[in-house]
């Protein structure tokens, strides 16, 4: 398809806002995110060693472990934005595969803990245990982690999207299906019985890959990976979304019947983006976890995941870019207010939102993007 | 064209279909034949929607068959898998995929949902684009393939819409309601666009309203009137027909 002639090219010679902010912000943000991204990635360490505490240039530790915490709820946003923006399946509760990712790697952080410590965790001693449990120890090491996380959350994506999409489940239905599952799972977690900790989590997590976890090249270590794995899966997506298949997504989602009758098993189609979606949640998951230090029922709490769909609408659905965006500015604002004004935040975020839906349905980058390529678009 | 005997493509054999209680369709028998292009006509609520329903897999028939080429039993089988089969279906309301190039529309139709780890990288092949360009020029978007199908007037997307089927080189081609809200101007290039739908391969039938347009395109006019075959016949002998004026026509 490189033969298409550009739409609209001819009325952008009109100056608008939207002319203007396309042409000096879209375009330079869309040509730019990568190499920021790569850029912030090696920034960081820079700018903790070599640049003096003294200069403004400098980051702190905790800067950098904030930069490394939002990288890995952009990626959250980017999953869900595969699923919403293109396929049309708002999920409010893509918390059970951050949380599934997070659990998961609370397990073999624990794996390292107890074999350095030989002190079992608080909440096994609290429920009488008195040996680390075998299946456990399965997870001990990091790369078995990561497979079996993919695993385990493409399986769990792939049951669930099966029953659902097969059965014709869509639109408000399958979201109200997905933040009851958030919730039920949050609830199972909260049961000290299931032995996950319970209401507590898991913590006291000391080595990951063998290096101290409180160390600060590890730290850094895991922002700049956090980073990374950004770039790279927004690269993958972006390869994705932009393929035949991706135009079969957003065909699927803006009239699934006719792709039916088509020739397209669209439950498929749903369900491979459902599945690639799922995973990269979890290893945002993975990330997040040795970079708080803990991992707790909140993290599939009904309110994190109807969150990431906030940070999505207000950066821009269909556009992968747009997640990242809104992600970083939502949270970005969210730590800065939290530390600042604390009561006020949650009026904060309500009334951002509501400009955002009433006045840019396509969200903040649907206002900046380069005017070139619309198919994205869901407002029209 | 009517006394050439053609294949039967869609054999029809005592078929009910009924919705919680109500029976959309009474113990209907017909068959739809290749080269021809057939009309279906009847009131609302006469099943003609729901014949297509049935053909396409969209519903299961509650009693009797439904054949394609007297070998593949459609009842058994879902929507993909029947219009893989070259069973293309116009909807009554243009259905196209607005947020995507014209192109783009007709891409996703060729491939017709086969292999979608090739979907992720490869292009389509020479003869392929050159069937797009055939549909494209055949359906009067020539100069339109560049364009965001959601910019298309209501005429052309009807148009895009039978070019959709039309790249799949469809066996059987169900087409309902096409000329629905469009201009004269509109009208008369859809039936020419219609007559050379026309193929010894392949069978047309076009469900409609308007009787003026269903007597330029139709060899031959089938009338439902509450899920049950009324009368058959050319638009002619149908006209004449007192039973069908009755129901349909005289009013």
């Amino acid at each position: 398809m490189t033969t298409l002639p550009e739409p609209g090219s001819s009325r952008a010679s009109r100056f608008t806002l939207h002319a203007f902010a396309s042409k000096w912000v879209g375009e330079r943000l869309e040509a730019g995110l990568v190499p920021v991204l790569i850029l912030v990635a090696v920034y960081m360490p820079f700018a903790y060693f070599v640049v003096p505490e003294t200069n403004a240039l400098h980051l702190s530790l905790f800067g950098i472990n904030l930069i490394g915490q939002i990288m890995c709820f952009a990626l959250l946003a980017l999953a869900l934005d595969l699923v919403w923006g293109y396929a049309g399946i708002l999920s409010l509760g893509h918390g059970v595969f951050f949380g599934i990712g997070g659990y998961l790697m609370g397990i073999y952080l624990l794996n390292g803990a107890y074999a350095e410590t030989h002190v079992l965790p608080d909440f096994m001693q609290y429920m009488g245990a008195s040996d680390f449990p075998a299946a456990w120890k399965l997870l001990s090491r990091l790369d078995v982690t990561i497979v079996a996380t993919i695993i385990a959350s493409a399986l769990v994506a792939g049951v669930f999207g099966f029953v659902t999409f097969r059965s014709r489940i869509n639109g408000v239905y399958l979201s109200i299906i997905t933040q009851a599952l958030t919730y039920a799972l949050m609830l199972l977690l909260f049961i000290n019985d299931v032995g996950l900790g319970g209401n507590n989590g898991m913590t006291g997590f000391t080595r990951i890959a063998g290096f101290r976890l409180a160390s600060v090249p590890t730290q850094i270590g895991l922002a700049v990976s956090s980073c990374l794995l950004l770039v790279a899966a927004y690269a993958g997506a972006r390869f994705l979304a932009r393929s035949s298949f991706g135009r079969a997504l957003i065909a699927v989602r803006d009239d699934e019947p006719r792709m039916r009758f088509l020739g397209y098993r669209t439950h498929t189609v749903k369900l491979i983006a459902w599945c690639v979606s799922a995973v990269l949640a979890a290893l945002a998951g993975m990330l997040y976890v040795p970079q708080v230090g803990i991992v707790n029922p909140s993290i599939v709490s009904p309110q994190l995941s109807v969150e990431i769909a906030v940070w999505v609408a207000i950066g821009g659905r269909g556009t992968l870019i747009g997640a990242i965006v809104g992600a970083i500015l939502v949270n970005g604002l969210k730590f800065w207010l939290t530390a600042q004004a604390p009561a006020v935040w949650p009026f904060i975020l309500a009334g951002v939102t509501l400009v955002i839906v009433v006045y840019f349905s396509n969200g903040v980058w649907g206002a900046v993007k380069p005017a070139g390529r619309q198919r994205g678009d869901i407002s029209r | 064209m009517s006394s050439v005997m053609h294949d039967t493509a869609i054999y029809i054999s005592g078929l009910s279909v009924s919705f919680g209680g109500f029976a959309a369709i009474t113990n209907l028998s017909m068959e739809l034949r290749y080269g021809e292009i057939r009309a279906i006509i009847g009131p609302n609520g006469a099943g003609k929607t729901t014949l297509m329903d049935v053909i396409t897999g969209k519903t299961r028939p509650a009693s009797g068959e439904v054949f394609l080429d007297r070998v593949t039993n459609l009842a058994t089988l879902d929507e993909p898998s029947i219009a893989r089969l070259g069973i293309g279906r116009k909807f009554q309301k243009p259905s196209v995929f607005e947020a995507l190039f014209v192109r783009e529309n007709l891409e996703l139709a060729i491939r017709n949902g086969r292999g979608y780890a090739d979907m992720l990288r490869s292009r389509l092949t020479a003869p392929q684009h050159e069937r797009i360009d055939e549909v494209l020029d055949m359906v009067g978007l020539a100069s339109e393939g560049g364009r965001i199908a959601g910019t298309l007037s209501h005429g052309q997307k009807q148009w895009l819409e039978i070019g959709m089927l039309l790249v799949a080189d469809p066996h059987v081609l169900l087409l309902d309601e096409p000329v629905a809200g469009m201009t004269d101007h509109e009208t008369e290039r859809t039936v020419e666009l219609i007559a050379r739908l026309r193929s010894p391969q392949r069978a047309v039938v076009v469900i409609e309203h308007d009787m003026d347009f269903v007597g330029e395109i139709a060899d031959l006019v089938s009338v439902l009137h509450e899920g049950q075959l009324l009368g058959e016949g050319s638009m002619d002998h149908v006209r004449n027909d007192p039973r069908v004026i009755q129901v349909y026509l005289g009013r």
